[in-house]
């Protein structure tokens, strides 16, 4: 029988998706009213005057949502958090008429048709008493604080002494700016209002669960008038880790008007709540005369909301890559007026290794040592800042076959023949967590022997359909075309929000389990109704193709089945936290090297060439994995050379609010570009010994195409996004 | 509201429709026609996730008014073939794994089949810059752009 697991299998849901039949939370086909957000257009104040009474008039219009009229009930007792609120005061719409930044929803118009109502929304006439604020990280430095983050790791060793002991030290500031989500999709709820007054909602998020428990906390409905499903989302990234304000917004106007109401934000609106914070490194690196790395400090202060303390796990990461004994972490917030930041692929990670990166590179040529070989010296194989042991880490063979791989040692240009042309080369190491997540799935099968497993997780284009059908396939022995995977509904077994690159090692292994389950339990039907082979052990029998077989005899599923007169076979199983956890550090790691061309008369820099070698534990699909990972080193490529939200510091407003300002990475930007796994045994991680790679290959990318343009121009371009005006400039 | 009158293929079935003149493609399609594999992704011509084919051209739909249309023939997603019934474009997409989330990929896939129709592609970079008014936030590039050689050269 073929395996499943490791194979490249296709994705389950490919001919929904090629066929524009996956539908997505705005692709409900109800009948709908049609909601649409009228926003604040200052940062800070308050709302003096709302006139509506020209919008109630314009035909189609159905009602109107403002802080002068949202029912009481929503104002007292209401818990507006989600499992994901950071510390603070979650935002509460139209709970009143301050405003707390520029883009905050201060009306609400529901419409027969989409048009009328964003049409009846610029007849609203609104007058504010503006206040004084600072719009931007850069003004507010001032005001930075330890006081509302949590501690990072602690300080180790003696950094003072160490740095000053130094025989090469650097001393630089990186900065990063704001980066937004923008999923394809835009956020979208749609809500099916019943006549007993119950609802079903269709929201874009990365856990049905989480919308119910903010659904529950804000109107109340109790359990049974609540249903959220989420069968497809069109990509998240982070965006769908909090209910956004849509799912507020047709929620409040469906309950209200008692029908049928669908919210779809617009692309502007996209970029009206979380976002990737910016943030300032300060890094301070010595190493000895051989390269060996003593002393290590990484400041990092970052922005949050005036009503959220949103923090990111950054400075660790300097801390946790290479083997250095003394070394000194802090990490700040400054509040902004803007809304709350929000977790984006890579939290915290991308940003901390980003400044650590660069540094290392810098540090290894004041050193006067090849980048990769000062990395190899200063390897580590255990976690410093827990002081515990890995479950595994291969990433010394991620260099090597990197190296070898890209030719690091005798570096080609692959653009001769162009001698405007400068070619620079870069690397840098990454690393992101593998945690493990406690889950619920359970197991149908039917008297067929078909089977439907149910979690109420979601596939945001990670392939979980898919990777789940595999897992489950091997585990009960039967071709995967049995299985059937169904998420993304609060009617199944609860699950972790798909986050945190957790979703193989949390739900997955939560799979492996229920199957395991079942084996026993269909061989316990079949040894009760066949007393020869009561005394039968479970070792011995084998399971494959959809067949128990002992003693070279076969027995289908479906003959157990009809022996013990059953239609159906149920199980459920919840996979509790796994030891390992405790005692070992989690980590999947890679290397990653770049060759960077820049134009020497335009300023122009292409990236020609990208190669990723990573160690991930068990690779469950490499044909879903390798297509992770190789987007993920893309978002690399445009939070290094393209993605910028621009603050207007006046105003608090984003300027760049469309994807003709705001630019990712397209087609053309993407060239020779490689990703592979290196062979990682781990069996301590999670029972599957697979760590997820969603979120991996960003990391270090962004510092290995600044240390190339380094490399190929002698300039280092300490910021982010590096463009081409930076390489004129400097 | 003052309606004007059209008519156009949609899909192989001739269509007639009096219709306000401000509806873009895009929205007649999602709304009207409840043809919802066509995406919006943005509503102004920035990322082609609401690209179909017009008389064998791509076009963005949402910058293309209904009125406009008068005596196309309009081909969208589901025109192409069906989930039991893959057209070999589609079939490819799978093969590839030219997409994760899969909301631009029925963008993508009329892109594709546009730029076969067209020709002129002489390199890996027109393909490329062909491919490029299609925006993909997974970014699968390096599977869509396999995918899109396979069609323009096979299909
Ligand atoms: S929706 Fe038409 S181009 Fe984006
Ligand atoms: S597959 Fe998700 S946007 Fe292209």
């Amino acid at each position: 029988m073929m395996l499943n697991i490791g194979n490249k299998q296709q994705r389950v849901d490919g001919p929904q998706k090629v066929s524009g039949s996956a539908t997505y939370s705005a692709d409900i086909t109800s009948q709908f009213y049609h909601a649409y957000v009228l926003q604040s257009s200052i940062a800070c104040g308050s709302i003096t005057a709302l006139d509506t009474s020209a919008a109630e008039a314009f035909e189609g219009v159905k009602g109107i949502f403002t802080h002068k009229n949202l029912p009481e009930r929503l104002k007292n007792r209401v818990d507006y958090t989600d499992p994901l609120s950071p510390p603070g005061k979650p935002f509460r719409p139209f709970y009143n008429n301050k405003i707390l930044y520029n883009g905050q929803p201060i009306a609400l118009v529901v419409a027969e048709t989409f048009e009328q109502a964003r049409y009846a929304s610029s007849l609203i006439k609104v007058t504010y008493k503006e206040e004084e604020f600072k719009g931007s990280l850069y003004e507010n430095l001032k005001n930075a604080s330890a006081d509302r983050t949590p501690d990072p790791a602690s300080n180790r060793g003696d950094f003072k002494k160490a740095f000053k002991n130094s025989e090469y030290t650097i001393t630089q500031e990186y900065r990063q700016s704001r980066n937004y989500h923008n999923p394809m999709e835009p956020h979208a709820t749609s809500v099916e209002y019943k006549d007993d007054g119950s609802i079903v909602v269709y929201d874009k998020i990365q856990g049905v669960g989480s919308s119910l428990k903010y659904l529950n906390g804000v109107f109340g409905l109790g359990a049974d008038k609540v249903q959220v499903k989420s069968d497809f989302v069109g990509g998240a990234f982070g965006s769908g880790l909090r209910p956004q304000y849509q799912l507020f917004m047709a929620t409040l106007a469906a309950l209200e008007l008692k029908r049928n109401v669908q919210m779809v934000m617009t692309r502007a609106q996209m970029f009206s709540f979380g976002y990737r914070p910016e943030v300032i490194h300060t890094m301070k690196l010595g190493c000895s005369k051989d390269g060996t790395l003593q002393a290590l400090s990484h400041r990092t202060v970052g922005e949050t909301s005036t009503f959220e303390d949103f923090n990111e796990t950054i400075v660790d990461w300097s801390g946790l890559l290479y083997k250095c004994e003394h070394v000194n972490l802090e990490y700040e917030l400054t509040p902004v007026q803007s809304y709350t930041p929000l977790d984006m692929r890579a939290p915290g990670g991308v940003s901390g290794v980003y400044a650590l990166e660069c540094a290392i590179d810098e540090l290894a040529h004041e050193a006067g040592i090849d980048p990769l070989e000062f990395r190899r010296k200063n390897y580590v194989d255990y976690d410093q800042n827990e002081d515990k042991p890995f479950t595994s880490k291969e990433l010394m063979a991620c260099y090597d076959r990197c190296e070898e791989l890209f030719g690091w040692k005798n570096k080609k240009t692959s653009s001769e023949n162009e001698p405007h042309l400068l070619t620079g080369f870069g690397m840098a190491t990454g690393s992101w967590e593998a945690l493990q997540q406690p889950a619920s799935v359970s197991l149908t099968m039917d008297e067929n022997g078909m089977f439907t497993i149910k979690c109420a997780t979601a596939d945001i284009g990670t392939g979980t359909y898919t990777v789940m059908s595999q897992i489950a396939a091997d585990k009960l022995g039967v071709p995967i075309e049995k299985i059937e995977f169904k998420l993304g509904d609060t009617a199944y077994p609860d699950s972790p929000i798909e986050g945190g690159s957790w979703t193989v090692s949390s739900v997955g292994s939560a799979v492996a389990g229920v199957c395991k389950k079942f084996q026993y339990r269909i061989a316990d039907v079949w040894k009760r109704n066949n007393p020869d082979y009561q005394q039968v052990d479970f070792d011995a029998i084998l399971f494959q193709d959809g067949n128990l077989e002992y003693d070279a005899k076969t027995f289908s599923f479906a003959e157990i089945m009809q022996q013990a007169s059953k239609e159906e076979l149920s199980i459920a199983h919840n996979e509790a936290k796994i030891e390992g956890q405790t005692t070992h550090s989690g980590y999947a790691h890679c290397c990653v090297m770049v060759e960077v061309t820049v134009d020497q008369d335009l300023g122009i820099i292409k990236v020609p060439r990208i190669v990723n070698v990573s160690a991930a534990g068990k690779i469950i699909n490499p044909k879903t994995a390798e297509n992770q990972l190789l987007g993920a080193m893309i978002w690399g490529l445009g939070m290094a050379l393209r993605e910028e939200g621009m603050v207007d510091s006046k105003y608090g407003r984003i300027m760049n609010a469309n994807f003709a300002e705001y630019h990712i990475a397209v087609n053309a930007d993407v060239h020779n570009i490689h990703a592979e796994f290196v062979e990682e045994k781990d069996d301590k991680v999670n029972p599957l010994g697979a760590k997820g790679v969603g979120e991996l290959g960003i990391v270090g990318l962004a510092s290995a195409i600044s240390n190339a343009i380094y490399d190929a121009t002698g300039k280092r371009l300490r910021k982010l996004p590096m463009l081409l005006d930076d390489i004129l400039e400097v | 509201m003052k309606t004007n009158h059209v008519h156009f293929t949609l899909n192989g079935e001739s269509v007639e429709v009096s219709i306000e003149p401000w509806t873009t493609l895009l929205d007649y399609l999602r709304y009207n026609q409840k043809l919802v594999g066509t995406k919006k992704g943005c509503d102004h011509g920035q990322c082609g996730a609401c690209t179909v084919l017009i008389d064998g051209n791509s076009v963005n739909s949402c910058l293309c008014l209904l009125v406009s249309l008068e005596g196309k023939e309009i081909t969208t997603i589901e025109g192409l073939g069906t989930a039991e019934n893959l057209s070999t474009a589609q079939q490819i997409f799978i093969d590839e794994d030219a997409y994760q989330c899969g909301y631009c990929t029925p963008g993508q896939i009329c892109s594709t089949i546009a730029m076969r129709n067209r020709g002129e592609i002489n390199s890996e970079e027109d393909l490329k810059d062909w491919m490029s008014g299609n925006l993909c936030r997974c970014a699968a590039y390096k599977n869509i752009t396999k995918a899109a050689r396979r069609i323009y050269e096979e299909s």
